[in-house]
């Protein structure tokens, strides 16, 4: 398996969907690592790749990919589902585990600032290159190991998020602070993500457009670790950040480029990351009405 | 004071229920009728909010706004006699309790040419 193999995969699934489905609009900001207060719509399911390209510091290069199911159980809870995997230049491609996410939103209604509890459970090894998030001391080390023996360490961890979300002006900012702790050992870490973001125009065009500046939505994000809760603090902790692009076509299908840019000793020089996503509106409907017909129901 | 807890407790889960069984028009407060859509009458914005409603609601509320299971149909009393203001607040706050999100993350202006489909669309 190549790193174009795994490329060709990671995006399949959201050019299937496309070719198969009705189209809603897949509703987050341009972001790869933090999440708004935007909750995925009931019944719904989002579709997506998140894959990162780059050549750490004494490293091969590496893409990592994650294939996403976002799926919206209520307004006010969202569950992902994530598999992982990655492939390293002169190495190997390898399966690196799955995470299993749920958010739920605090507040019933809009507010200047609205409150979203994650939680996450990850079961991955250290082979993983997805860089979901950066807590820690995570960093540019953590990218270079040979595949064979990152990926005998077990990484069972609980995950939790406070995400912060505000919509002001047609702009997005949202933060997000991050408590990890494997299950096994290790002390807690902790993580931060931040990020702002605004469409290209702020009114809709009357007519179906595909390069128009009402589909564009440009902003940046911060994201870094935070140290342990024995050492907390940003000594030999890695910090990026990275300016984001999204484009949404009439069809619903959005892709998102994003170069980050490693702001610290510890942290990865350059990684580029890249995503496809595609939302099936009312995906729970058209499972029910397709197996109801399979088994001789009207 | 211990005896009255559970008297309060069963009034905080009637109003709660009270609430869900309203429409999401009805959850609209009152002094929301005085937002006023800047689009008001507009042919362009009228065609952009067909475009948006397509794309943002059209898979719950169906194409002609007839409704589909929990989500109500759109050409009714109710919503005809919704002020645009009351529309606005149902879109950005949605009625997540009852299934319909929330629509902020799309920007005003967006959210007022829909309602700006939704009421010339009668």
């Amino acid at each position: 398996v190549s790193l174009i193999t795994l490329k060709r995969i990671s995006l399949l699934i959201p050019t299937l969907a496309c070719v198969l489905h009705s189209q809603a609009h897949a509703g987050e900001g341009p972001f790869f690592v933090t999440y708004t207060h935007q909750m995925e719509e009931p019944g719904n399911l989002e579709l997506a790749t998140k894959n990162i390209v780059g050549k750490p510091d004494g490293g091969n290069r590496l893409l990592g990919s994650a294939l996403e199911f976002e799926y919206g159980v209520k307004g006010w809870w969202t569950t992902e589902f994530y598999l992982d995997g990655q492939a390293t230049a002169g190495d190997s491609t390898v399966f690196t585990g799955y995470r299993w996410e749920n958010r739920f939103r605090l507040f019933l209604r809009e507010h200047w600032i609205n409150p979203v509890l994650y939680t996450e459970f990850e079961n991955i090894n250290g082979a993983d290159r997805s860089l979901l998030e950066v807590v820690g001391t995570d960093g540019n080390d953590d990218l270079i190991g040979p595949n064979h023996e990152s990926r005998t360490e077990k990484k069972r961890e609980m995950e939790a998020k406070l995400i912060l979300g505000s919509y002001f002006r047609g702009w997005t900012i949202a933060e997000n602070f991050i408590a990890e702790k494997n299950l096994n050992h290790s002390p807690f870490e902790f993580g931060y993500a931040a990020g702002v973001s605004r469409p290209l125009a702020l009114e809709a065009r009357p007519d179906r457009c595909n390069f128009c500046a009402e589909n564009i939505q440009a902003g940046v994000e911060i994201y870094g670790g935070l140290g342990t809760h024995e050492r907390f603090g940003l000594h030999e902790t890695s910090h990026c950040v990275a300016p984001t692009i999204a484009w949404t076509l009439a069809n619903g299908t959005r892709f998102t480029v994003s170069p980050g840019f490693g702001v610290t000793e510890t942290s990865a020089p350059f990684l580029l990351r890249f995503g496809v996503s595609y939302e099936i509106g009312q995906f729970s409907r058209s499972a029910r009405r397709l197996f109801g017909a399979a088994g001789g129901r009207p | 004071m211990k005896s009255r807890l559970p008297g309060a407790g069963l009034l905080l889960l009637a109003l709660s229920a009270f609430a869900a069984d309203r429409t999401p028009v009805q959850q609209a407060p009152v002094e929301a009728a005085a937002f006023s859509s800047p689009f008001a009458g507009s042919e362009r914005a009228r065609k952009a909010g067909a475009k948006l409603y397509e794309r943002e609601c059209a898979t719950c509320h169906g194409a002609n706004g007839e409704g589909s299971g929990k989500a109500l149909p759109l050409h009714s009393l109710e919503v005809d006699a919704a002020a645009p203001g009351r529309l606005f607040w149902v879109l950005t706050n949605g009625s997540l309790r009852r299934g319909m999100p929330s629509f902020a993350s799309l920007p005003a202006r967006e959210r007022w040419q829909i309602v700006e489909y939704l009421k010339q669309a009668r």
